[in-house]
């Protein structure tokens, strides 16, 4: 399960981001801002090749040594981010690909909201449950 | 990878497969060198089990004299060591020497082979032709070959070969060569196919074992090396990788089972405590040290790990993919780091980071090592993660060497030098400040914060003070700090500005306070001196704590001095400039700046639409209407270049200097809002320009103040005025003016009165009770009236205040003829004239009327100005019957008031007893409607010859029509009428041809015009018309026009002429002449018209001065031109027979003939308006119709 869930604008601000409490939130913060930078690498080595058929999921962006980094662009350059432990080797590749399926449907339904602006904050319940239930659930 | 191929590869195993070779040694070594240099130089195919590709293979091999250790021993699984193929080599031709030796060494060599059940051998014989020829007993026949293959080769032939004289260097013996080589070849490989083979169904086999208890990951790891170890040595770096990464795979789900609780025994020697941490070592090929850990199950998880990546860095290599090697260490340390936390190893503290940091490095290096600069530089992102993952080990190591009382070793000391470097906070503070640039663009406030809580270190480290102030008050009011945090950083402002001695510092306000709002009292935001305007300011504290400001000032900046020196025209007069504020009340909402930090793209500004309507200039038609968006600019700005706006710049705030202030002093800010109040005092126009917050040595500014902001504190000078309570003022009725005292500064005092000048045009008429209304309460007003003043006593009022009250005025028409007075100044005169100009404002006249007044602030008099206007309109017109004359008056109401009218009357101004005027009117009281006229008429009847001139006085009453009293106002109006007499009568007749009844078109008629002087010429007449004495009688000469201006007739002949009358009376003169009529019907005569002609010797007649309603049209002869046409429309033969009067020859200057036309009256037409029937002529068949 997840530690951090982030949703980051196409500007790259944060929409929504999510953390375990136990951890310091600080952190994840820098994690994610980090892994932007190889979300924009990969994006762009995409792009220029297939930009119709692209694979919204990215993969593995970042591991660090406790936490292990996956990303996910939506068609509209909005970015997923979920931080997963690196000890936590339960979880497969289908098993991120299936939470940022997850996470992507419940953000597009957040889209349809008529009363949401696009890029404001996520202040949705139903998607911060969607989320509560991908993340590590504190003790 | 050139460079690196050039290079001796020294990571290279030098093992080559093992082939023995039995037999004959020296014939062997004779050909060893060819064999070694020939077997690798042409590929060949390997085909492979298990669905393997197939792969084209360049052999080696390492021969090696055959000894029976070289066997393999049963159960022996070392694949270097095992021996391939198995040669034997033999050159014997003879029979003989076959048989007794060779044979028996053949079985011996096979039974040992047969022994290890090794299938893979092969005999050489070699031929040559120089032994056969020492040989003379050959058998030709059965061949030394042929007899070992019958002896060992049943059923293989193939394992032996003939190779036929390997040192000659003939096409045979290439051939031989050739095939042999192929032979050895697919030999070898075949070999390798079912000794691989073998060895990898063990190896399965083994592998399949791992779930019983004795099972060792370590000699497993033996095994499957050894399978990597013959791939490497057939060059199949690729197939020798596969088996490390699947050893790799293995122990990793191994590692993973015993998290899940899934523990092997084997692992227990992994989870001993760690003793080494000495990282990776990339240099050698091959570690033999840590493979005999392995080997003895000694190796700790790190030996293992590292073992295997050194193997797989070398094969990757090989590859050359060390991008890979890159990818795959960062991978390797952080699985390491997670494996020993996982099976829970005892690391000793920093050992880890140790071995992190060290292996970052080997890795580092040893990339750097096959890799030139620029790929170096390319792929730096492959390294960054290294580098990175190196820092922040050595970084932990540092901290770590800093608990320590000494510098252990040489490594922490440089590690200590290295964050003295790295602690640099010059460097630092500006590297941070690019990082907060950068996170609050995005908007992430979370490392926006941190940082800036690492630069305030930075700056306090480097006593950037005013800086450090700063950042401590962004930080201070972060909500994203704990609370503790944010009191330490509001503290150390406090402090700083509690110093004793220190110097002034000026910080931005927009960490420490928000303006959120201002509002007047009263809203408008304008008042006159001396009302109190309050200000009141909605302050919201960003500090954690409550904060004690000596001062609060608003930088104010004088704009206008319009309110101190003039008058102000009213309230509504200078309205004041302020925009943004939209809402009631007078509250400016300031937009809620964003506290540092946050998002600051999330809220776009939003459309600002209008609508907008293009009408043309001329009629204020609607052209075209839509809709424009006003912040276009806004919303259209590129985001990138928006950013670099969005910064707060820190550095470039200035107070201004020498401004006005409003202040207020020792305010308690709490966290949160506060509201200030404000007082301004001075007159003027301000605009609101900086906040400034004093505490002790720091002060808070914020720049500027947006939206403008503006208020007005207005000085006011008394001032009168007075104007028409109705739209137009009407003179000869009572009319209400309304006076209005605005009294600004001034405080009207007891006995303060209007001094008004009396004038006798137009009184100020008594009213019953007067009242004065001072804004909203009434007071009855004495007004006394003198002579030459009207004094009205004014209320108490005080200043700022309105004064109205209600005069009634009359103002007198005119007796005579309005005509303009000479234009008299009258300043400072205590009474004036009523200076009357004549004005027509939409046909009335107007009399402009000035009154003086002295007001009590003033010493100068006050001139006021009031037009009224005269509603009737008088026009008279002399009307003549023969002889007799009428005078008729038209009286016209100009005004929008209905008047009664009574006592009209016609007076002469000059007594005449022989002339009488009777009236023809009716009723004496007659009522006339707005914009309606109204005839009176009078015949003049006289017995002698009158005068050529009277002057006449028409006077009238009215009063308004809806009046109840009749209180009515003279009108009177003024004329004078001249030639009043009749001096000729003009008839004319129209008879038919001669022999007709009637006149008929188409045929002439005869006209006949009788001219006839009706009386005398008095010898002012004579002279004036020009009498010529010729002959003893007196005439003067008259000229006759006949024109006809509605084309009914065609005169024929002359139809002008000139005559000459005799002065005597009842002389009569006759002119005929022939007309046509052109048309059927009644015909109206043609009309004739008759002038004075002057001849040229006569005196120019003095132009009499004529009244307004008398056109004097001098026709002279310049003119006759054009008169002339005009008469020939109706002439069709007249056309050049107008009597020419010698125009051409006419000079400027020379007297000459001259027409004249009569007065009104003069010449009476009898007649005017008579009709002559003609009938259409027999012959017309066309039948007119004129419908009118």
């Amino acid at each position: 399960m997840a530690v951090c869930i982030a949703v980051v604008a196409k500007e790259n601000y944060p929409l929504y981001i999510r953390s375990v409490p136990s951890e310091n939130e600080l952190k994840f913060h820098y994690t994610v801002h980090t892994s932007l930078d190889v979300v924009e690498e990969k994006v762009s080595a995409v792009g220029k090749v297939l930009v119709d058929q692209r694979e919204l999921y990215l993969g593995l962006l970042y591991p660090t040594e406790d936490y292990k980094v996956y990303g996910y662009v939506t068609n509209s350059k909005v970015k997923f981010v979920i931080v997963v432990e690196s000890s936590n080797t339960s979880l497969r590749d289908n098993e991120i690909r299936s939470m940022f399926r997850k996470l992507h449907n419940s953000f597009t339904d957040v889209m349809c909201n008529p009363f949401y602006n696009p890029g404001d904050l996520i202040q949705s319940k139903a998607f911060d449950s969607v989320v509560s239930s991908m993340m590590v659930q504190a003790c | 990878m050139e460079s690196h191929e050039e290079k001796p590869i020294i990571y290279t195993m030098e093992n080559k497969p093992i082939v023995t070779c039995a037999g004959d040694q020296a014939l062997f070594m004779s050909l060893y060198n060819s064999l070694t240099q020939q077997l690798p130089r042409e590929p060949m195919e390997w085909r492979r089990s298990y669905g393997r590709a197939p792969k084209m293979i360049h052999l080696e091999a390492n021969f090696v004299q055959f000894k029976e250790e070289l066997l393999p021993k049963e159960g022996n699984k070392a694949l270097l060591t095992f021996p391939f193929l198995h040669i034997y080599w033999t050159d014997c031709c003879d029979t003989e020497a076959y048989k007794a030796s060779v044979k028996e060494d053949i079985v011996r060599w096979q039974s040992l082979l047969r022994l290890h059940s090794t299938l893979d051998w092969l005999i050489v014989v070699v031929e040559s032709d120089a032994k056969k020829k020492n040989k003379t007993n050959i058998l030709p026949r059965t061949s030394i070959v042929d007899k070992i293959r019958n002896d060992f080769c049943n059923k293989q032939s193939d394992r032996c070969v003939v190779l036929s004289d390997p040192l000659k260097d003939s096409s045979r013996s290439q051939e031989s060569w050739s095939s042999f080589l192929t032979k050895l070849r697919t030999l070898l490989l075949l070999s390798f196919t079912r000794n691989l083979g073998r060895f990898e169904d063990d190896m399965r086999t083994l592998r399949e074992k791992r779930t019983e208890p004795g099972w060792s990951f370590c000699d497993y790891f033996m095994v499957q090396e050894e399978l990597a170890f013959v791939f490497e040595m057939l060059q199949q770096f690729e197939d020798a990788l596969v088996q490390y990464d699947e050893l790799d795979a293995l122990f990793t789900q191994y590692v993973l089972n015993f998290g899940a609780g899934d523990g092997a025994n084997w692992l227990g020697s992994f989870c001993q405590p760690l003793r080494s941490w000495n990282g990776l070592l990339l240099r050698r090929p091959i570690d033999m040290e840590k493979r005999e850990q392995i080997q003895h199950s000694q190796a700790s998880l790190l030996d293992l790990r590292s073992y295997l990546f050194s193997r797989q860095c070398t094969l990757l290599v090989f590859l050359l993919r060390p991008w890979e090697v890159t990818r795959r260490a960062l991978e390797l340390l952080h699985t390491c780091v997670q494996e020993l936390r996982l099976l829970e190893v005892s690391v000793p503290q920093g050992a880890l980071d140790c071995w992190v940091f060290l292996s970052c490095l080997e890795v580092l290096q040893r990339i750097e090592g096959c890799c030139d600069r620029a790929q170096l530089e390319a792929n730096s992102s492959h390294t960054v993660g290294l580098w990175t993952y190196a820092t922040e080990k050595m970084l932990s190591l540092g901290l770590l060497s800093e608990m320590l009382p000494h510098p252990v070793s040489k490594i922490s000391r440089w590690l200590a030098l290295l964050l003295r470097r790295k602690g640099d906070p010059k460097r630092a503070e500006s590297f941070l400040q690019d990082s907060v640039k950068s996170y609050l663009s995005e908007g992430w406030a979370l490392p926006v914060a941190h940082t800036r809580k690492q630069m305030a270190e930075c700056q306090k480290l480097l006593g950037q003070t005013e800086d450090y102030l700063q950042t401590s008050a962004l930080l201070a009011s972060d909500t994203h700090l704990s609370d503790s945090e944010r009191k330490h950083f509001c503290q150390e402002i406090l402090s700083f500005a509690g110093q004793s001695a220190g110097h002034k510092v000026i910080l931005n306000m927009s960490s420490f306070a928000q303006l959120r709002q201002l509002q007047f009292r009263p809203a408008a935001a304008v008042v006159h001196v001396g009302a109190s305007l309050q200000l009141e300011l909605r302050l919201r504290s960003l500090m954690p704590v409550p904060v004690q400001l000596e001062q609060l000032a608003i930088t104010v900046h004088f704009s206008l001095e319009k309110g101190g020196t003039w008058g102000r025209a009213g309230p509504g007069g200078g309205a004041p400039r302020r925009t943004g504020q939209g809402s009631p009340g007078g509250a400016v909402q300031f937009p809620g700046e964003s506290p540092p930090g946050s998002h600051p793209r999330t809220t776009p500004p939003t459309l600002e639409l209008y609508e907008m309507q293009d009408r043309s200039p001329s009629d204020g038609a609607l052209n075209s209407t839509g809709v424009i968006c006003k912040n276009v600019h806004l919303l259209l700005r590129r985001q990138d270049s928006a950013v670099s706006l969005d910064t707060p710049s820190v550095n470039t705030i200035s107070m201004e200097d020498g401004a006005q202030l409003l202040k207020t002093h020792d305010v308690s800010l709490l966290p949160g809002n506060n509201d200030i109040l404000f007082t301004a005092p001075e007159p003027g126009t301000y605009t609101l320009r900086q906040l400034c917050a004093t505490v002790g040595w720091v002060q808070f500014v914020l720049p500027h103040i947006y939206p403008i902001v503006q208020y007005e504190v207005y000085s006011q000078e008394p001032q009168l005025t007075v104007e028409p309570l109705a739209d137009n003022l009407v003179a000869g009725l009572p009319q209400t003016v309304k006076f209005t005292v605005v009294t600004g500064h001034y405080s009207i005092k007891r006995g303060d009165a209007l001094q008004l000048s009396n004038s006798d045009s137009m009184p100020i008429l008594p009213a019953p009770r007067c009242t004065a209304r001072v804004l909203s309460s009434a007071t009855v007003l004495s007004i006394q009236s003198s002579e030459k003043v009207t004094s009205i006593s004014l209320p108490l009022t005080p200043p700022y205040h309105t004064v109205e009250f209600q005069l009634v005025v009359l103002c007198h028409v005119p007796a005579g003829p309005v005509r303009p007075d000479p234009e008299r100044l009258t300043n400072g005169e205590p009474w004036h004239r009523p200076r009357s100009r004549l004005r027509t404002h939409s046909g009335m006249i107007a009399l402009d009327q000035k009154i003086s007044i002295d007001c009590p602030w003033s010493i100068y008099s006050t001139l006021v100005a009031l037009t009224f206007y005269i509603p009737f309109k008088a026009k008279h017109s002399l009307l003549s019957a023969g002889k007799r004359k009428y005078v008729q008056v038209c009286l016209q109401n100009v005004s929008d008031m209905n008047f009664q009218l009574a006592e009209q009357n016609l007076m002469l101004q000059q007594e005449l007893p022989m002339l009488r005027l009777r009236s023809l009117n009716g009723q004496t009281k007659q009522r006339v409607y707005s914009r309606q006229s109204v005839f009176y008429l009078w015949e003049m009847m006289w017995n002698t010859e009158p005068l050529p001139s009277l002057q006449c006085l028409f006077s009238i009453s009215f009063c308004p029509a809806d009046a109840q009293s009749l209180h009515f106002t003279p009108y009177h109006y003024e004329f004078q009428l001249d030639s009043l007499s009749t001096l000729y009568s003009v008839s004319a007749d129209i008879q038919p041809a001669s022999g007709e009844s009637h006149c008929k078109t188409g045929s002439l008629c005869g006209l006949e015009v009788s001219i006839t002087r009706l009386s005398e010429l008095s010898e002012a007449e004579k002279q004036d018309e020009g009498s010529v004495e010729s002959g003893g009688l007196s005439t003067t000469k008259l000229m006759y026009e006949v024109v006809d201006n509605s084309s009914n007739w065609a005169v024929c002949g002359k139809s002008s002429g000139i005559v000459s009358m005799p002065i005597a009376a009842r002389a009569t003169h006759k002119v005929r002449m022939e007309v046509m009529p052109l048309f059927a019907g009644n015909l109206p005569f043609p009309s004739i018209k008759v002038s004075k002609y002057l001849p040229h010797n006569a005196l120019p007649a003095i132009q009499p001065d004529t009244d307004g309603c008398l056109e004097n049209d001098n026709i002279s002869l310049l003119d006759k031109g054009l008169t002339d046409d005009q008469a020939d429309t109706s002439s069709i033969r007249s056309r050049g027979s107008v009597v020419s009067l010698g125009s051409g020859e006419q000079q400027r200057g020379l007297p000459m003939p001259r027409l004249e036309p009569f007065g009104p009256g003069q010449v009476f037409n009898c007649s005017q308006g008579c009709q002559v029937l003609v009938l259409p002529s027999k012959d017309d068949h066309v039948l007119e119709v004129n419908v009118t």
